[in-house]
């Protein structure tokens, strides 16, 4: 069995080697041509005037094209038709696409788009929450309100209250390959897509859109991408779209690749935002009521941000019971670039919030806050548990909705507002508060376990010695749990195909609809199919994703890819094993189900073949050695318009512990030590699951300590290189970084008992912030809250000290 | 000179008529086909790009898509592509990155293949300093380390070893040499042997571009898209990279590197060596030159606060013209400094012994990071009073400054908690700070002050930096 292995990336000698095939690395033909955009230098502005006539004359320029050359401008957004490829008389943002130079070269196409004069009427730049806020500026027509019980008196009624407001800073991707697409025109106009995306699928859609083809004349591959983040699922539209018109424009083969600071000012990023909350709680801290308001700043466009704000929604009680809640969420409308998916997708936005209101009690009532976090947990859940189930779900409403025949059906952000609504009371089960089912809660074992083995009582009080001595520096340390939801919200997403062939020679291709950026789904996906024919990994060809061949796919994204392309692979395995079974055990006189596949033999009857001879005989035999497979999620049904219903098929757990040291004169601060316990069900691969845990810790720690996106007053964003916006290097890891797997296999039937690990590690960050909090309140004697916003950068952590230190 | 030669993963290439600012990372993915290279951030921030060079100096790790290709003339250049052995053997470090699962999405895997092989070449095991100048957004660092570590042991396979022992003769005789031609526009650039040389040239040429390390004019070309010409490229001008000690100081000349000038002030002044460990990264201390960083002029550079505190003494050469001032004068104003057209700086001088001398950089990031201020203090005392003080700062004003109203607040006094608060208060006066990406006003001004209650400690012996904890 090569499940459950700990093998290498299956690309990894080609990426130590060099090797490994990147678009932009992909010889092209020698008329080739190159794209970049010209750009909006003002937020918002009414164009009066464009000049190209030094962009036309530049060297190297083929043609130039504004909103002016097309009978309908493509669009390239993912869910409400509002990003028009360029800009059609207005702009929205600094860095919008007005013009598009194709030229000769990637040089001369850059060199010549600086050259545009653009003119414009400036307007009134909305560029930050309250800027919206004050003019209700928004994407729907009020705050999506959730409520539960009645917040209001039950916190008013609490023996004690808290309340306050919380910055969260957004955070760039930072994908290491930029944005690259390239168009390959074929004959009779089908055009051939090679795009660094999460979603070949939403690409081929909104080509064939720009294009005015039907979907089968477009065809889309990626073999591989150098990192997304969710930064590839809904941002390579752009380059893919104008790619395919200059394409069709110019009947060459057409490449655009972002230079880095293009990438960084046109391309979304992680939404920031402000949380507002007030809380009711008794002595233990354990709460009575809870309101939240966050507010969103989702740049100019719609994008994911519906769906994301919805995702924070559903993860703002993270792994506590909220007994009465009430969640404002406001998806307010900027003239900034439009914020996207980043890694945890909104769930990252929603869980900080009750961390921090967690960290906020225990505070209140000097307690540690593990026990308030403790007190606040679901309950533990004993198998077979019983209890009254909430309401039978609606039968999904996705499958009701009114199609329009453009509709972009494969994309998350298209669904509907989910309105706001009144959320029924607790059952017997016990559910979160949108009646998901929390069936599977093991942070109580979880997080004894790691409070056991990271030692953290006796490091608390160790620090505590070390700080009465260090009058400069301060320690601080802190445990936060994750829980998090696994399936796309928006119910149809969830199903998955894919593809297998045998060969004659016993040889095997995999092809399914997920895409590789890095996570290592290819490798487990080989090693489920492997598993199928008792092959070892190495047996079965990985291919690139192709639309031709895996049709229909859903975006690389929510954690989702094994889960999804596992059971799709293991599915169509399955059907050419049980072929191959049926026909060697007739052979045999013997039934199917005796037939073993192990070890590169097939068993059957006493005898041992290998698995290529098998192949051989049933390929002479005339039996089908490929087949498809497919898998829809079971068990959920999410009713997004009433916000009820199981929105996911289960939940992935984990807890961190990080200490972290803090300079008083300075805020500068480190983190010294994460201990980390999380839970993949029963892995797949726990070298590859152990990786995506430490790369995502340190990307959630950098998005709330170094990574600060700054924009200037005109709406410019300053941080648009590596030189000004700092993601972890390497130094910053925590130099004793201890990482453990639960390895208990996942109660639902997913692909071998495992859990997704793509997202729910990157909240284990949220550690680091409130280890940093804990330093800070050291720093004073108790009575101020330090009230931390994020991201935590020296400057901020200095405020927070001097702020309970009274010195504001 | 028209003609650029040097040695490609073993192989002699020679180039002409190319452009002076061609940048190795363009020619190699553009021109070589040789794509392992990757372009990820085009301003050497981010490592991807990188690959090893060899010369009489040794190996070092440098940023092809800030190298321009006249830099190489002379030198062995080896990317990805060269680092497994001739038959496919992996290196060790190469083979460790897979046992290890160091790479994920594998787009930073070459240039931290490259750097580490160029750091198990030369036996370094500094690895968070040697690789804090490639970025990896996946792993989290934690196993590449670990495959850097298991690699430490192995033996340099012995393809990695050839490099070591080409000459120039070597690459001319070598097989791509028949065919070439003689000078065909573009200029590839003045590349000047010697400082003599230099003058005389730059004298006729002063609107050119002087080139040194590339790391600053690097982004004039790939990011502001700039045409340089004519430029002159000076790492062949071996005297002005030669560090000389005399009568009690020491003489740097300008085309020493800032990994050179680490390596050799490390025992004199450890504090200046450990601002040196924070200066940009290993690739960029390869390429960057004390000189580009003073005559550069940027408020933010690290090296001018620091040898400012020291008592710096420039050395400027205009043809045979010879000048020195203190460092300090040269910077006149943002971006304005006192240099003549074809003045060039030739070097600068530096006490040998400073023990008082602290140098301080806050910055986003430890590591690879532009400061938000960085503050340098030198103060000499005379039984117990302060009788000197030099206070450097950059961040904090249009130009690296000393904070005159703080020193003379210090001058006199014991140096004790109320002098410093009192200074503190006269830093005020010295600064009036921008507000920018890297920190708000308010935030610099606090640190500044708070820097100099640092400095009292640090003398004092009281740990101060977070950097000195562990868990």
């Amino acid at each position: 069995m090569s499940i459950g292995k700990s093998l290498p990336h299956d690309a990894a000698p080609l990426h130590v080697t060099g090797q490994a095939r990147y678009i932009d690395d992909i010889a092209q033909p020698s008329d080739a041509l190159h794209l970049a955009f010209g750009l909006s230098t003002v937020a918002h502005g009414e164009i009066t005037g464009i000049d190209l006539s030094a962009v036309r004359a530049a060297p190297g320029v083929v043609a130039v094209m504004t909103a002016q050359d097309f009978d309908e401008v493509p669009d390239c957004s993912p869910s409400l038709g509002d990003e028009p490829l360029l800009a059609t008389g207005t702009v929205h943002f600094v860095g919008q696409p007005v013009f598009l130079v194709i030229a000769t070269s990637h040089l001369a196409a850059r060199k010549a788009a600086r050259l545009g004069k653009i003119t414009y009427r400036e307007l009134t730049a909305l560029l930050t929450v309250d800027d919206a806020l004050a003019a209700n500026s928004r994407f729907e027509n009020g705050p999506v309100i959730w409520t539960k019980g009645d917040p209001a008196t039950a916190i008013a009624a609490a023996p004690h209250r808290v309340e306050g407001s919380f910055e969260v800073g957004g955070q760039e991707h930072f994908y290491l390959e930029g944005q690259v697409a390239a168009a390959l025109p074929q004959e009779g106009g089908d055009m051939t897509i090679l795009s660094s995306t999460q979603h070949p699928t939403e690409i081929q859609h909104k080509v064939a859109h720009a294009l005015h083809l039907p979907m089968s004349a477009v065809r889309v591959e990626v073999r591989r991408m150098g990192g997304g983040f969710g930064g590839k699922e809904s941002q390579g539209n752009w380059l893919a779209v104008a790619c395919a018109v200059a394409a069709r424009a110019t009947g060459k083969p057409c490449k655009m690749r972002y230079d880095r600071d293009d990438d960084m000012v046109i391309t979304g990023k992680r939404h920031d935002l402000r949380i507002l909350y007030r809380a009711g709680f008794d002595d233990a801290g354990k709460l009575t009521g809870l309101e939240f308001t966050h507010l969103f700043r989702c740049g100019w466009s719609m994008d994911l941000s519906l769906p994301v704000a919805d995702r924070a929604m559903l993860h703002a009680d993270n792994a506590y019971v909220l007994p009465a809640v009430r969640i404002e969420s406001h998806r307010l409308k900027t003239n900034t670039t439009s914020a996207t998916a980043f890694r945890g997708f909104g769930g990252p936005q929603g869980m900080i919030g009750i961390e921090r209101v967690m960290d906020h009690i225990a505070h209140t009532l000097g307690r540690d806050p593990l026990a308030v976090r403790r007190a606040n947990f679901y309950r533990a859940m004993a198998e077979n548990a019983g209890g009254r189930l909430p309401p039978a779900p609606p039968e999904s409403i996705s499958a009701k909705v009114k199609v329009e025949p453009e509709a972009d059906l494969a994309s998350r952000g298209r669904a509907a507002s989910v309105g706001s609504h009144a959320l029924p009371p607790d059952g017997a089960v016990q559910t979160t508060p949108f009646q998901m089912p929390v069936e599977d809660f093991i942070l109580h074992e979880l997080t004894a376990e790691l409070e056991r083995t990271s030692d953290y009582a006796a490091r608390r009080a160790a620090i505590a010695d070390w700080n009465a001595q260090n009058p400069v520096l301060k320690r601080g340390i802190a445990l936060t749990p994750v829980k998090f939801g696994i399936s796309f919200t928006l119910t149809h997403l969830n199903q998955a195909g894919a593809l297998v062939h045998v060969y004659q020679d016993g040889s095997v291709v995999l092809n399914h609809g997920g895409t590789e950026m890095g996570q290592g789904l290819f490798q487990k996906v080989a090693q489920v199919t492997a598993s199928v024919f008792g092959l070892d990994a190495s047996a079965v060809k990985i291919t690139a994703t192709d639309t031709a061949k895996v049709p229909n796919t859903s975006a690389t994204a929510a954690s989702s890819g094994s889960d999804l392309n596992g059971m799709a692979a293991q599915a169509a395995a399955a059907t050419i094993r049980d072929r191959m079974a049926a026909f060697i055990a007739e052979k045999h006189q013997v039934t199917p189900e005796t037939v073993q596949f192990r070890n590169g033999m097939v068993r059957v009857a006493g005898e041992e073949y290998d698995f290529p001879r098998v192949a051989a005989w049933a390929y002479q035999a005339r039996v089908s050695l490929s087949s498809t497979g497919f898998y829809a999620t079971p068990k959920i049904t999410w009713d997004r318009l009433r916000g009820q219903g199981r929105p996911f098929l289960y939940f992935a757990y984990g807890a961190a512990v990080t200490e972290v040291v803090i300079d008083t004169l300075t805020g500068e601060n480190r983190i010294l030590r994460a201990d980390i316990l999380h839970d993949t069900g029963a892995s797949l691969n726990p070298a590859l699951d152990i990786g995506q845990i430490e790369g995502a810790y340190v990307q959630g720690a950098g998005w709330l300590t170094t990574e600060e996106l700054v924009w200037d007053a005109k709406g410019r964003l300053s941080t648009h290189a590596p030189s000004t916006y700092k993601i972890p290097a390497c130094s910053d890891r925590p130099r004793i970084f201890n990482v453990a797997l639960w390895g208990k296999g996942n109660r639902e039937d997913t692909v071998g008992k495992s859990k997704a690990v793509g997202e729910p590690p990157f909240m284990l960050g949220i550690s680091a912030l409130f280890a940093l909090s804990d330093a800070i309140a050291a720093c004073g004697d108790g009575r101020t809250y330090p009230a931390l916003d994020a991201p935590a950068t020296a400057e901020r952590v200095l405020a927070a000290v001097n702020t309970v230190r009274g010195r504001v | 000179m028209s003609e650029i030669a040097f040695l490609l993963n073993g192989t002699p290439v020679h180039l002409s008529g190319v452009s002076p600012t061609r940048t190795l990372l363009d020619w190699l993915r553009e021109d070589r086909a040789l794509s392992g290279t990757k372009e990820g951030c085009n301003e050497g921030d981010c490592g991807a790009c990188t690959v090893m060079v060899t010369d009489e100096n040794g190996s070092r790790a440098l940023n092809a898509c800030i190298l321009f290709l006249p830099q190489l003339h002379g030198k062995a250049v080896r990317t990805v592509e060269g680092i497994a052995g001739p038959q496919g053997e992996l290196h060790p470090v190469q083979a460790a990155m897979i046992t290890h699962h160091g790479a994920q999405c594998g787009f930073c895997t070459p240039g931290f293949i490259v750097s580490m092989a160029t750091n198990h070449a030369n036996g370094r095991t500094d690895h968070d300093d040697t690789l804090a100048g490639n970025l990896c957004r996946c792993t989290g660092y934690a196993p590449i380390i670990r495959a850097a570590k298991a690699a430490e042991g192995a033996p340099v396979p012995d393809w990695m070893q050839t490099d070591r022992a080409f000459t120039l003769a070597q690459i001319s005789s070598g097989g791509e040499a028949a065919g070439r031609g003689g000078q065909t526009a573009p200029q590839p650039g003045f590349r000047p042997r010697s400082s003599d040389e230099l003058a005389d040239w730059y004298l006729a040429n002063p609107n050119a571009t002087l080139i040194a390390g590339a790391t600053d004019v690097g982004l004039w070309v790939t990011k502001q898209l700039r045409d340089l010409a004519p430029v002159a490229f000076l790492n062949g001008v071996t005297d002005l990279q030669q560090i000389e000690r005399q009568g009690g100081m020491f003489h740097i000349g300008a085309g020493v590197t800032i990994a050179a000038l680490r390596d050799f002030i490390a025992p004199h002044h450890p504090s200046l060596a450990e601002l040196l460990r924070r200066y940009a990264s290993e690739q960029i201390r390869n390429a960057a030159t004390i000189g580009g960083n003073i005559a550069n002029g940027s408020p933010i550079g690290d090296g001018p606060p620091a040898l400012i505190a020291l008592g710096a003494t420039l050395h400027l050469r205009r043809g045979d013209d010879m000048r020195s001032i203190p460092l300090e004068s040269f910077f006149l104003d943002y971006r304005k400094q006192d240099r003549r057209p074809g003045e060039f700086v030739a070097g600068i001088s530096i006490p040998e012994r400073a023990p008082n001398l602290r140098c301080y950089k806050i910055s986003k990031r430890f590591d690879q990071d532009i400061s938000a201020v960085c503050a340098c203090f030198n103060i000499t005392t005379e039984g117990g009073i302060v009788t000197e003080a030099r206070l450097a700062f950059g961040g904090m004003a249009g130009i690296p400054k000393r904070a005159t109203h703080a020193e003379a607040a210090l001058v006199g006094k014991p140096f004790t908690e109320t002098t410093v608060i009192a200074a503190q208060a006269a830093i005020s006066a010295d600064f009036t700070p921008l507000s920018d990406m890297r920190a708000s006003a308010a935030y610099r001004l606090t640190a500044a002050q708070n820097l100099l209650m640092r400095y009292l400690h640090d003398l004092n012996g009281t740990h101060v930096s977070v950097l000195g904890v562990t868990a």
